[in-house]
Formats: structure tokens, sequence, C-alpha cells
């Protein structure tokens, strides 16, 4: 390998020597000098904007922001002069002047960087105070809250939705102080591309950006004494609520989560990892059906509800592609209104179906017109995120850190471990190859771990021989990865059997509802090093169970025996299935 | 490769240019300007007036021609007409009515109409005009002595000062033939000659043989260029002209901007196929390099470096542009419209040059959507140049293929900034990118580019054409060539002016702008627009050059130059600059996006009298950071106008402040009309007009304002007839 050219500077009076390339923040960061920061996001391009980040190099007459600026050889750099600190505590002022005075009330206090910046560079009083932005917040959106008074046009938003989601759906109307971040032509984001990741919500400094609130329904129902109350929790919950309660990053709380939702009141507690056994179930055989009788191919999953608005809008030439499989989510809750009320002798009526998910996008899903019962009840009555249920267990004053372990209820509790690695992005991949490997061969297999579809970034594509057959899989995160698996596809470069596609960046571990990270350290949203260990939480789990392979859970076995008949068959097609439509805007392709 | 010249010569031949010519046929040549400018004021009426006339005389030698701008803003319609042998006259202020008389007077009966005549500087006609270069920045020494011999040796030869009128002229850019550092250069017209004088006996030779044999002192005549010698046929008898040196405007207002036949006749694309015949592009970016060009767009980057960066930077990269950046925005400023307006051609040429240069393929001319005019006469000049294989492929048979594209503007002032400029061409939202890498490393769509401003596009064609050693004489050490300047505000002559890098504020203001106008004093100069400051009166002795404005705080701008007299209040002046960048800041970077409003609501609070003195501190602390820590050139020089306000009038500000005064009493808020109870005759007048019924009183009896109720129209003040009424 070649040795990398090395750039010798000092700053702070202290040496540096770092590869060409650096920039003089991420210089500084190495010698452990953390300049303040804002519009900076280690994930997405450099904005430069929020000029916080500026330092003082020798012979500039004007400062540099050191986020944008790759250090040169010879650079004498200042990281902290009096003057720098007066004109970083001058610009956050600046800031907080066109900022709403509402902390108190806001979500993200105590875990707002403007917040944070204010008191680290102590802006203790208003000395350029005038007039401020007002506008509305747009609620329109069952998932994404749009409130442009707390915007400080960082662009993080902009970016994530731009170069990581490929939606484009947000950019900048209107100039100067007037610049306001919205939707194309200003529209609600209801009527826009937008397609609820909730990723410019996690990346977002204040709270410009935040998910919709559903706790209050939640606690109503769980008062409403005509209520069984149901509850699901995704796969990918277990993996990162912890964090929430300051546990270290890549515990899996799936115990603990059990017992706090029993004691807030839950009549009846299920396992989402058991309707991801499920969705093998259907999904194999959907592949396998199209694969031998010459069906549309690649398959691809549409577990990510990101990830389905996405098609509608920009790819509607892939529906017949897109697996008809409702997402794990929408058949458990399905099944609770049906099979589960049917043996309970509940009405479904009566039930109240709360899901909590890493996941915006669900909320929206929840909402889709196409997801209701025979009788046109909603299959999920609410979807609340990691987040949320974070704050329920906190103002239910429960300890979450000291509660006992306890198990989901049967009989739609158990999961094998295919089901629990749906969580992380390759994870849906590795449970249907698991099945379809069995299936195909008809031998049983114990070399099941497929790490080749295993990983952090983006994008990764592999070759399965399986009985002499050659599949080729691709596994996308982050949907302009998806776009450009999806390009490849259409200008038929090579031939794809199926294709796991997840909206969010490392799948459902980084979905645009888990645990934000702490806004006073510099670990930001899609941090490699925090998606692993959360992917890691759940892979662990999987390594730890006993049975790992979907087709095996005895559960299920007894669901198509008793309840659903034939896997793929004329019930489960009613019950576990869906369908899409193109939508409009179109959006930019 | 072919013979390029040959080719260009060929061109030329087969233009017909003769039917249009003043001096070859003997025609009466009428010039109307019809530039934005000029047909706003009328002349299109006046054309079809002159028009009209000419089809009833049946006349075939009468011809009315088209010109760009001329750049005198406020005498306009102006109308030129030009016999043989005649000294040209021009005419201000032309109204239909007026035709009538120049066409029976003048050009008809061969009497020019004195009292209609631009600058009314003369009541006759001279047999000849003499121009005797007084260039201030090498000649001016000797200028005077040498009048005082001209002078002293007209009347020892008895030559009547009715027959010979001698002025002072700018550059003719004859120092090249230099050889001896005292003698004299002098132009004669209607003759079109240029002498050379070494000493007195040579200098009465010329008189003798040119005024009183009216012959052509042949062995004293020095060739110069074509260039020198229209300006000054067309324009040097004028004194608004005459001190100015043209090399950026050199056509504007001589030739037709729709006529390629008119360019290529004044040596349009000569330099183009000079250049394309040696073939050398990299000893073009040498000899931009040597001319010491440096951007007229504000900046002042010295343009061969750009070219040259363009040129290497990347060099495994094949595809290279150059732009044009035509997004004049300053307030006020109109130099660039007016050069795409009178002299479309000599842009393109200067584009063509430079990509053949740098070696690129492609240009684009960012053009601001609210000049129609401009963007159609680019439109109609590529067109034309396309269909005589001046753009195009294989240029003049070289080999070189190069062709343009327009792209408007959307009205944004920060799109003029060259990063944001390429945003806007890429068709995203016009926005500053961070630098480097500059756009001569990665610009438009990531391909090395050269963007540079009209002005400097305008005169690579002739700095080409003359060589880095004639451009360089003109202008200052680190400032070559000249600037053209929008003169506006309180002053005489306000208008376009291009003057040598180095003239003094003094010369432009007074020798060429005429002076502040109804006996006003001169206060400040706000030069460079929004992004410069304002430069107090004891500065105008400062040479107009990059370092000498930037060093007394203002700096050279795209041109912008605004006169104020103290009757203008500084205090508002600096509000309504920073007003305009607030508005036109992009909103990217926090400091421009913010600071400017803070700042604006500061100054806004002083001229409501709510200000404190430790506003001015604020103003201080804020116009620093805004400067030190902003994105783009926008928001580095936003503060600009306030902080020299502050520097240089503090008192002004103070008073505002302290004293709840506006010394000009131009601040609405800070004054109030007061009766005075001896003068008012209780005509009841003032009560009548008054809009808000605060004046009251009886009949013939003092009146009294109730304050409170007062909004300070000044109605009242307007309409009394015995001066009653005081403004405080």
């Amino acid at each position: 390998m070649l040795e990398m050219k090395k750039v010798n500077a000092i700053i702070d009076n202290i040496p540096v020597s770092v590869n060409e390339g650096t920039t003089i923040m991420e210089a500084a960061d190495q010698i452990g000098h953390h300049v303040p920061r804002l519009c900076y996001h280690p994930h997405i391009s450099t904005e430069g904007a929020c000029r916080i980040c500026v330092v003082e190099v020798e012979g500039r007459p004007n400062y540099i922001p050191s986020c944008a600026t790759k250090l040169s050889e010879g650079m004498v750099i200042k990281t902290n002069t009096p003057e720098l600190h007066q004109t970083r505590r001058d610009l956050v002022e600046l800031m907080l002047n066109n900022h709403p005075s509402s902390c108190l009330t806001c979500e993200r206090d105590g875990n707002c960087e403007l917040q944070n910046l204010a008191y680290k560079l102590g802006v203790r009083d208003r000395l350029f105070e005038g007039s401020r932005k007002r506008y509305e917040t747009d609620k329109s959106s069952p998932s994404v809250l749009r409130n442009p008074e707390k915007c400080v046009l960082c662009r993080r938003c902009i970016r994530v939705c731009s170069e990581v989601q490929g939606v484009n759906n947000l950019s900048q109307l209107y100039r100067g102080v007037d610049t306001v971040v919205a939707p194309a032509f200003g529209n609600d984001m209801i009527d826009s591309v937008c397609i609820n990741c909730g990723q410019c919500i996690n990346v977002c400094p204040t709270g410009a950006f935040l998910a919709k609130d559903d706790t209050d329904r939640v606690w109503e129902a769980l008062n409403d004494k005509t209520k069984h109350v149901v509850v699901q929790t995704a796969p990918a919950i277990r993996a990162a609520i912890g964090e929430g309660f300051g546990m270290e990053q890549g515990i899996a709380a799936t115990g603990q989560t059990v017992t706090a939702l029993r004691r807030l009141g839950f009549d009846a507690i299920f396992d989402t990892n058991f309707a991801a056994d499920l969705t093998i179930m259907e999904e194999a055989t959907e592949f396998l059906n199209r694969f031998n009788n010459g069906g549309a191919l690649p398959l691809i999953t549409s577990c990510s509800p990101g990830w389905v608005k996405f098609l509608e809008h920009f790819y509607p030439e892939f529906i017949p592609n897109t697996s008809t499989c409702r997402s794990p989510m929408q058949m458990l809750s399905s099944l609770t209104k049906t099979y589960y009320a049917e043996k309970m002798g509940l009405n479904p009526e009566d039930i109240y179906v709360v899901s909590i998910m890493p996941c915006t996008a669900k909320k929206f899903e929840a909402v889709r017109p196409e997801h209701v019962t025979e009788s046109g009840i909603p299959l999920t009555d609410a979807v609340l995120t990691t987040r949320e249920l974070i704050w329920m267990i906190k103002a239910y004053g429960i300890d979450f850190v000291k509660l006992p372990e306890s198990d989901f209820d049967n009989p739609m509790g158990y999961s094998t471990g295919a089901g629990d690695i749906f969580g992380s992005t390759g994870g849906v991949m590795e449970a249907a190859l698991r099945t379809a490997y069995e299936t195909i061969t008809g031998e049983s297999s114990d070399d099941i771990e497929y790490k080749e579809v295993r990983a952090v970034e983006g994008l990764r594509e592999a070759s399965l021989d399986i009985n002499g057959i050659t599949i080729n899989v691709a596994v996308a995160n982050g949907l302009n990865n998806a776009k450009t698996i999806l390009e490849k596809v259409k200008r038929g470069e090579k031939e794809y059997h199926i294709l796991e596609i997840m909206a969010c960046p490392g799948g459902c571990v980084a979905g645009g509802g888990q645990p934000l990270t702490d806004a006073g350290k510099y670990v930001y949203p899609m941090d490699p090093t925090m998606i692993r260990k959360r992917q890691e939480a759940l892979y662990n789990i999987d390594k730890n169970k006993e049975i790992r392979k979907s087709h095996e859970n005895p559960y299920i076995i007894d669901l198509y025996k008793d309840y659903l008949g034939e896997i793929g068959g004329e019930k489960a097609h009613k019950l576990l299935h869906t369908h899409y439509h193109e939508r409009t805007p179109r959006g930019i392709k | 490769m072919g013979n390029i010249l040959q080719a260009y010569e060929n061109l030329k031949n087969s233009l017909d240019h003769a039917s249009t010519d003043v001096d070859s046929h003997g025609q009466i040549v009428i010039q109307v300007g019809s530039a934005t400018c000029e047909n706003a004021a009328g002349a299109q009426l006046v054309r079809a007036e002159f028009e009209k006339l000419i089809k009833t005389t049946g006349r075939k030698d009468i011809i009315i021609k088209q010109t760009g701008c001329t750049g005198r803003c406020s005498e306009e319609p102006i109308v030129g007409v030009f016999m043989q042998n005649h000294i040209g006259v021009k005419y201000a202020h032309v109204t239909v009515e007026k035709v009538a008389d120049i066409f029976q007077e003048h050009i008809l009966g061969k009497t020019p109409v004195a009292k209609l005549m631009l600058d009314k500087k003369t009541d006759q006609l001279y047999e000849h005009v003499v121009t005797l270069c007084g260039s201030s920045h090498c000649r001016n020494k000797f200028y005077e002595s040498w009048n005082a011999t001209f002078q002293k040796l007209l009347k020892e030869k008895n030559i009547s000062d009715k027959e010979v009128r001698v002025i002072s002229g700018g550059c003719i850019g004859m120092c090249q033939h230099e050889d001896h550092d005292e003698h004299g250069v002098m132009m004669v017209y209607p003759e079109n000659v240029i002498y050379r004088f070494l000493n007195e006996e040579e200098l009465e030779d010329i008189i003798e043989t040119q005024f009183v044999k009216k012959e052509l002192a042949t062995k004293h005549i020095v060739h110069t260029d074509k260039m020198v010698e229209e300006y000054f046929k067309f324009y040097g008898d004028v004194s608004f002209f005459n001190k100015q040196t043209r090399i950026t405007l050199r056509n504007c207002g001589i030739i037709d901007p729709e006529s390629l036949d008119d360019y290529i006749h004044a040596q349009g694309f000569e330099a183009l196929a000079k250049v394309l015949q040696q073939g050398d592009p990299e000893g073009v970016v040498k000899e931009v390099i040597d001319s010491g060009l440096r951007g007229r767009g504000g900046g002042g980057f010295p343009t061969g470096i750009k070219w040259n960066n363009t040129r290497i930077l990347n060099p495994t990269d094949p595809i290279k542009y150059v732009i044009c950046n035509a997004d004049e925005g300053d307030p006020g400023a109109f130099m660039d419209r007016s050069a795409l307006e009178g002299d479309p051609f000599s842009i393109i040429e200067g584009m063509t040059i430079g990509a053949y240069a740098m070696g690129s393929c492609k240009g684009y001319l960012y053009i601001r959507a609210e000049y129609p005019l401009a963007i159609e006469r680019i439109e109609n000049a590529i067109q034309m140049a396309r269909a005589n294989n001046l753009l195009g492929k294989n240029i003049l048979g070289s080999g070189f293929d190069f062709d343009l594209e327009i792209r408007l503007g959307a009205g944004a002032f920060v799109c003029g900034e060259e990063t944001a400029l390429i945003q806007s061409i890429e068709g995203k939202r016009g926005q500053p990118v961070m630098r480097p890498p500059y756009p001569s490393e990665k610009g438009l769509w990531g391909h090395p580019t050269s963007i540079n401003n009209v002005e400097t596009w305008a005169n690579i064609p002739a700095l080409l054409l003359r060589g880095a050693d004639w451009f360089k004489r003109i202008g200052t050490e680190g400032s070559k060539g000249t600037k053209v300047f929008a003169l506006a505000g309180k002053v005489n002559n306000t208008g376009l002016v291009e003057v040598p890098m180095g003239t003094t504020l003094r010369e432009v203001i007074f020798d060429i702008g005429g002076g502040v106008p109804n006996g006003h004093q001169l206060k400040a100069i706000q030069t460079g627009g929004p992004s410069g400051g304002c430069i107090p009166f004891d500065k105008i002795d400062t040479p107009v050059d990059y370092e000498s404005l930037k060093q007394i705080g203002s700096m050279m701008g795209s041109g912008g130059m605004i006169i104020l007299d103290e009757t203008d209040c500084i205090v508002s002046t600096s509000k309504f600059f920073l007003e305009f960048t607030k508005d036109e800041s992009c909103g990217k970077c926090l400091p421009c996006r913010e600071g400017t409003l803070r700042m604006l609501e500061i100054l806004q609070r002083i001229t409501d009298g709510h200000g404190e003195l430790e506003d001015l501190d604020k103003l201080h602390r804020l116009g620093n950071m805004i400067k030190k820590t902003s994105l783009c050139g926008l928001g580095q020089s936003a503060p600009n106008p306030v902080l020299s306000a502050i520097k240089n009038f503090r008192e002004e500000f103070e008073a505002h402040i302290v004293d709840k005064r506006c010394p000009t009493q131009t601040c609405q808020k800070l004054i109030s009309y007061n009766i005075i109870v001896d003068k008012c005759t209780g005509c009841t007048l003032c009560a009548r007009r008054c809009p808000v019924s605060c004046i009251s009183g009886a009949k013939k009896m003092p009146h009294t304002i109730i304050q409170e109720d007062c909004i300070k129209c000044g109605e009242c003040f307007n309409s009394c007839k015995f001066d009653a009424i005081e403004k405080i």
C-alpha cells in the first residue's frame, strides 16, 4: 500500500503531522481540541455555513472554517484566542436571537446542539436581540413535523435527504433571513415526496424536525377499560432502547423492555420478530414461485415503509418486483385483529394495537388505506418510536435499568434468530437465504451465517451458490444506494435475484425513531461505530438462539397448521399481503 | 490550418462597409443612441422622426445609424451629426420637436444648431479642433507649457480663436512612442491626424503647415490606431469625454452594436485572427499576465494568472469552460449593461480569445434577465458571429472550435459571486460554495472554469491587438489599464466614465463629472457599491486604483460611484446599502444572514432616535465579525459602508444618537416642523393642506402644529408662502 503523504502544521502551538487531505477540524480533533461546530456532520458533505468552527490561520486576514479547509504544509493555526471566542459566542447569539426561547417545552431540551453551544460558549446575555422569525409548524405529516421557527439553517436535513436518501424533498425557499427549509413550492410535508424516514429528525441539531408524538393516544388507550391493548416491539428496539436510559451502546435490553411494557399496562406483549419469521415464510415462498415460474425478478423486499414510498414516487416501474408481503409490523397487527382475536374471543374493534418502532415511516404506513381489516379498521392503531417509548417509561417513573427481564406473550412472542436480525441491514436477506437454501436444496444446513451480506456500508453484493444455481443478491441501505442498484438493474448490467432495500443507513437500528446521540459529544447519527454496536446486539441474540431459521419456528408452523393454511395461500394473502401504487408528485429521479 | 489572417481579410472585404461610413462617400450620418437608457429617454421616437424627414427629402446620402450608450445619461437622447470635412456635432436632450430644427438648419442648411448642442460649450463651429494630450498620469506636467506655447504661436500667426479651438484631451495612447520625456502630442480635426513634436520649432512647423497653408504636416504625423482616432473623432471635443480614455467602451456609442460590419471595420475580430494565426495559446496567457490586467468585477485578481490556473491546474481534464459574468447587480451600476448593449461583439471576441488561450470549447454568458436589450444584442451578435465562422466549428479555418450559450440570471445579487453563479448555471440555488477548490481548478460541472467580468473580457481584444506593452503604459504600478465608472448621485454629469487607473477622484468628479450641482458641497464619495465604503471629501485626491481605494476603507468594486453632498445623511445612506445587502444575502452563512439583519435593526434604531452610544460599538463588533467570518465576498464586504461611515463621519452618528438630531434633516423621525409665530399670518393654507389635520389656529391668528399627530410629511413647510414654518 502506498504510504499517505503527511502534512505538517502547528495547531495551538502543538506540532501535528497528519495525512494529506485532513481538515483542520479533524487534525485538531486528533490532538483533543474539539473546535465548537454546528452545521458540520461527519457523514454528509461539508457545508461550511454556520462559521462557528472558524479558526485563525496565520497570514490570512479572515477566519477560516476548520471543517471545510484542508490542512496544508506549514500552516500555523490557533483554535482559541479571546477574539475567536467572542466571535463564536456572537455567532451563537445571532442564532439564538432568531430562535424561539421555548427550550423548556422543546422535545430537544437537554439534547439540543444549539443549547449546548450557547451554554458552552457562555452566551449569558443578548447583545443584539431584535425581531424573530415566526412560522407555523407543519403538522400535516403523520410522521415528520417541520418547525421552521427552530431551524438554524445548517442544511443538514437537506443534505441527508439528498445525499443519503436521494429523495431531495427538502430545499431552501426565499433568501437571506427569510430563508426557510421546506419541500418544493413550500408544500406541506404530506403533499411532498417525503418518504417519512425521519433522518432529517436525527441529524437536526435543534427541534426543527421532530417525529409526531402519539404517546397521548396510547396513554388514553391504556386507561380505557373497554380496550384490550396489545403492543409489539420491532427487532431494532431492543438494540438501542437502553441508550435512552444511559446504558452502554450495543446492549440488548429485550427482557427489560417487555417488563416495562407490562408495567405500563399493556394487555399482551408480542414480538414483531415473530412476524419477521412469518415474513420470511411468505417472502421466500414468493421468491421461489417467481424463480421457478419466471416471475418478476429481482424480488425486492418490502419491510421498510420509507423504501416503499420511495418506490411509489421514484421507481414505480419496480412495483411488480417488490414483494407483496406486508411489513412484519402489519402482519403482526393483522394477525392480532384476526387470529389472536378469534383465539381470545375478542371483538377486533376492542383491540388497540400499539407498535413500538425504530421508524417514523411506520406511522405513515399505519394510516395507509390498504392496511385495514376486512371491516375497515386500521391494523395498527398507534405507532410509537423508540424515543416515545423511552419518554413513557420515564414519565411513568420506571427505573428501566433495574427492571427484571421477562418474556413476550404467546402465541406471537417467539422468534428464531432469523427474525431477530431483521433490524440490521442485510438481516432480512440473511434470514431469507437461510430458508431459501433449505427449501431449494431440501437439506438442512448448519452453515447459516451469510457474513457476505453483513456490514455497515451502504451497498453490498454477493453471489451464492445453491445447488449449482447462482443466486445474485444485493443489499442496500440509504436510498441513494438503492438508486444505484436499481439503475444498475434498469441498465441490465447484472441479473439480480433478490434485493434487500432498507431506507435508513445501517438499517432499522439507525432508523429515524431511534434514540438520538448526545448533543454534547462528538458522535453523530449514522456513526458507523454506533450502528455496528447496535447490529452486534442483534447478531448476538441470533447467535445464542436455539432455533435460527424462520421455517423452524414452532409457533409459525402451528399458525399455518391451525389458521392460515398454505404458505402463500389465499388466507395468507388476504391477511399478510398488500399492494402498491404510483404516487405523485414524482419528484426528481 | 489555412491562412487565418487571409480568411479574416476576406470576411472584412465581403462586408459592405462603405455605405454607412462617414468619410468614404460624403454621406451625412445621423447617429442616434439606442441603449436601454436612450430608448427610455425617447431615442426611438427621435429616430422615427428623422427617418420621416429623410423620406420627405428623398435623399439617399443621409443615413441614420444606431449606436450603443455614449455614457451621458443626464443628456439623453443624444444625436450626433457627421459630415465629411466637418467637425461632428452632438445634440443633447433631443425631442421630436427639436428634430425638425436640427434637420432643417444643420443637415440641410449645414449650420449647426448651437443652442441644442451637448454641453452648449460653443455657439459656433470651429474650422479645426485640436486635442492636446493632457492625460494626467503622464503628460500633465507639460500640458500647461505646451498649451501656452501653442496659444502664443497661434497669436503670432494671426490665427483667430474662432478658427482653431484647443482642448485638453485624455490619454491618446501615444506613450509608446515616447523617446523624449517632453514631447507633445496633438490630434487635429476634422483631418483626423495625430502630430508629435519635440520642440517649439516643430510645433510651429505643424501650425504653419496645417493652419496657414492648410496642408497636412506629413513629416510630423505619427500613426496611431483606429480605436483612438474613431473615439476622438466622435467625442474628442466634449469635455466630458476628452478626459477619458476608452478601452472597454472603445466602440460604445460609435458603432452600430447590431452590425458585425461596423465592428469588423473598427478592427473587430482582428485580435482573434491574429491570435489564431500565431497559434500560441500559452503566449496569449503570457501576454495577458504581462499586461497586468486585473479583474474588473471588483476583486482585482490578475486575469492572466486566473487564465493560467484554468489552463494548467487540472491538466488531465480535457473540458474547460469560460464564463462571462454579466450579473451586474450593484445599485446604480450599469457599466456592463452599456458594454453589452453598445459593443456585444467585443465581449464575444474577448471570450473566444480567452477560450483559445485556455483550451476551452464552450462558454457561457450569464446575464441578468433584467437586461432584455443586452440579451437581445448578445444573441444577435452570437448568431452573426456563428453565421460568419467567428463562432462554432473551425473558427476562421483555424481548427479551433468554440461556442457560446446565454444563461439568464434571476436577479439575485449574490449570483455575481463566481461560485454562486456557477451553481446557478448548473440549475441549482444560487448560493456560494466554499473555495478552494477555486473554479479555475474545479468549476462549472467540476471542470476548470475561468469566470471574468464583462469589462475584463471587453479589454481582451484591445489588449491583444496592441500588446501588453501598450496596455501596461496606461494606469499605475499595480493597476494597469482603465476602469469604467458609473457616475451617479449629486454630480452634474451623471454617466459612464472610463479613465486610466490612477486618475484622481477629483478629476473624475470635477473635471469629467462637472462637480456637484446647485452650488452644494461634496460630502462623500461612495465607491464599490454595497461592498465599498464612503470616502470623505478630504480624500478627494486619492488616485483611483485597487490598492489606494482599499487603503482608504473603500474598494474599486465593479465601478459604481455615487456622489453625496452636504444634504445627504450619512446614516441613512449606510442604512440604505445595508438594507440592500440584507435583502440580497443568500441566507447560507450565519454571519451574513443574521448579522446584517441585526446591524440594520441597530441603524434603524439610530435613525428613529432610539439609538444609544453603545450601539456604535455593537455595529463595530458585529461588522468586524461579519467581515472576518462570512463565506463569500458579499458578506465579507457587507459591513463596509457602515464601518467606513462611522469611521469618517462619527460625529454625524453621534448627533443622531446623543442629540436625537439629523444634521441633514433627512431622517424623518428626527425632524419636526414648527410655526414661527412672528411670521405666521394665519392664512390657514397649511392647516388646509395638512393631511392629518394637526394644524390649528383661527383665521388671521398664528397657527400651531400638534406635534404628537404630525406625520412629518412636510406639506405645511412646502406650502407656506411666508416662510413661517421651520424644519428642525
